[in-house]
């Protein structure tokens, strides 16, 4: 009988392995040992740091990783804000017979390809775009204004892409908020303010984590939504990874800039989940 | 505050004014793309000059419609082509995974299961960039050891198909396990004591009662894996997939063929997403 289980395992163990081991463990120390590798004046590879002093020398480098840390913390904030009245709507102001149709309704844009989703904005906010049409229709705008191209569209953009991440969360948190906690505070006196800050975002707190983490990461590691709707002056750092990549062929700086990223993402998962004191399984279930 | 509260008229009439907007934000970019898909006009932009359906159908020198544009058709075979093994794959592994988190016990399975839940913490461009970087060194190391030059390495179609799969299947582990843990396991007791071994018994039972949970996280992993840009990126060859491909033709001007397909795409993904939705509530 033993024996037949340890076939079992065997069998289920091995491709989930492989996976786990050629695909995410040994690409990663590639990537870690690559980036401590550079060529030297004999054009041999040696190992040094000079990678990484590179990128501490360059102000453009590590002010890009800067810009990019600093945007993803605010595109984070600002999808939270903008999701938590409409996932509250959801959940406790609108009739239940339209809550499976608001909920639908809510997720159908995010099954469309984010390219698409981006190129709309584009068609939208372009100098030729349908915006700037119906403004110098109306008489507002005399000359057509280029909306794409700036920081706010990249964030107005970022957000958009991100949303579902914050949202789903917040509905199943907020759906298994108890309404008569709410009705008890509301006999007692309580404002809808205090309400918000001691009932509601309280019990919220391990959906707008789990949320916060998934948003942050996904606009960090963002490419076409900074290199589309931010142009030229996007400067996003997974950009310079790109750019070290593809068009200088520096992959031993490129690993550098790739680890750099890879480490401000964990700690930024790590951070918040010691903040909020969860589990990395836990916010994933 | 709540439906079961007294409410203000003003409370209620801006929380509905904020999540009209909202929906407004949501739906505007998909809308305006779909509906210049049949603007009579060389670009995608207003003002509207009337209904056609040649950037369709067309196949003019100076209007070429997607049904007749080699180079996006190309490309949408080849996103499916993708798309279709990395939903095998990761459907495999990933049920694998299922059955061994939830059904086995061993050594280090605590840091097995973080190290599944690892590519979803990881940008998908560093996926991207690791997974190119390291099929090159084994590249370079079968070349120079054994003087093999293994196509398979090199930046390309199965390239692109692993890189994939190397995320999606922690998605599918993780549908395909909440499934199983609502598994009654007296089911299977009864079917060893009939006599069944472990492999008639996950066969004849436990996939069956996997089955939905296996078709949903099979297509959500063909629209992910149809869908995905980052890490494909760094690991396209020559045959480009359709984002990639959408992303060069937006990026240097675009006319409204990009449109078609776009349109094609919205109408596509949510015919399966309602489907998809439809066939999971029935099961309820």
């Amino acid at each position: 009988m033993k024996k037949k289980y340890r076939w079992a395992l065997l069998f289920f163990l091995t491709p989930v392995l492989l996976w786990l081991v050629l695909l995410i463990v040994l690409p990663q120390i590639d990537l870690f040992i690559m980036s401590f590798r550079t060529e030297n004046d004999a054009g041999k590879m040696v190992w040094s740091v000079a990678n990484y002093l590179n990128f501490f020398d360059e102000p453009i480098y590590w002010l890009t990783f800067v810009r990019t840390a600093i945007y993803s913390v605010l595109v984070t904030f600002l999808t939270f804000l903008i999701a938590l009245p409409v996932a509250f709507y959801i959940t406790k102001v609108v009739k239940p017979k339209f809550q499976g149709f608001f909920t639908v309704l809510l997720l159908l844009p995010f099954w469309v390809s984010e390219m698409v989703r981006v190129y709309g904005w584009m068609i939208l906010l372009r100098e030729s775009g349908v915006i700037n049409h119906f403004l110098l229709r109306l008489g507002v705008l005399h000359q057509p204004i280029e909306m794409l191209y700036k920081d706010t569209t990249m964030v107005l953009g970022l957000i958009y892409t991100s949303m579902l991440f914050m949202i789903v969360p917040l509905i199943s948190v907020l759906d298994s908020l108890d309404n008569s906690l709410i009705e008890a505070a509301y006999d007692l006196g309580a404002n809808m303010w205090s309400i918000l800050f001691k009932i509601i975002i309280p019990h919220a707190t391990p959906g707008i984590v789990s949320g916060s983490i998934v948003v942050f990461m996904l606009t960090l590691g963002n490419y076409l939504t900074p290199n589309l709707m931010g142009g030229k002056n996007s400067l996003w750092f997974t950009e310079q990874i790109y750019n070290q990549f593809i068009a200088s062929f520096n992959w031993n700086q490129g690993s550098a800039f790739g680890f750099l990223l890879l480490f401000l993402s964990s700690i930024v998962v790590w951070l918040g989940l010691k903040l909020s004191k969860q589990t990395l399984g836990k916010v994933v279930k | 505050m709540i439906r079961s509260l007294p409410q203000s008229k003003t409370y209620a009439f801006s929380f509905r004014i904020y999540v009209i907007f909202y929906f407004t934000f949501l739906f505007a970019p998909l809308l305006v793309t779909c509906i210049l898909a049949f603007n009579n006009s060389q670009f995608p932009s207003l003002p509207w000059k009337g209904f056609t359906l040649e950037w369709f159908t067309a196949s003019l020198p100076e209007r070429v419609g997607i049904f007749h544009d080699q180079i996006n058709l190309d490309s949408i075979w080849v996103s499916v082509r993708v798309a279709f093994f990395v939903t095998l794959l990761s459907v495999c592994v990933g049920t694998c995974g299922a059955f061994l988190f939830e059904q086995e016990n061993f050594r280090f399975k605590q840091f097995l299961y973080f190290l599944m839940l690892a590519p979803l913490v990881i940008p998908g461009v560093i996926l991207g960039i690791s997974i190119l970087m390291f099929s090159t060194t084994l590249g370079t190391y079968f070349e120079e050891s054994w003087n093999v030059d293994v196509g398979l390495l090199r930046p390309g179609f199965w390239l692109v198909v692993l890189g994939q799969f190397s995320f999606i299947s922690t998605l599918v582990t993780l549908v395909t396990s909440a499934r199983l843990r609502k598994f009654d396991r007296t089911l299977e007791e009864a079917a060893m004591n009939l006599g069944a071994n472990r492999f008639e018994v996950i066969w004849y039972i436990t996939l069956k009662f996997l089955r939905p949970a296996i078709i949903g996280a099979g297509a959500v992993a063909f629209l992910m894996s149809f869908e995905n840009f980052n890490t494909t990126l760094f690991l396209v060859g020559s045959e480009a997939t359709l984002p990639i491909n959408l992303y060069l033709q937006v990026r240097d001007g675009s006319t409204p063929v990009i449109n078609a397909i776009s349109f094609l795409l919205i109408t596509g993904t949510s015919i399966l997403a309602l489907a998809n939705l439809y066939f999971s509530r029935a099961k309820e």
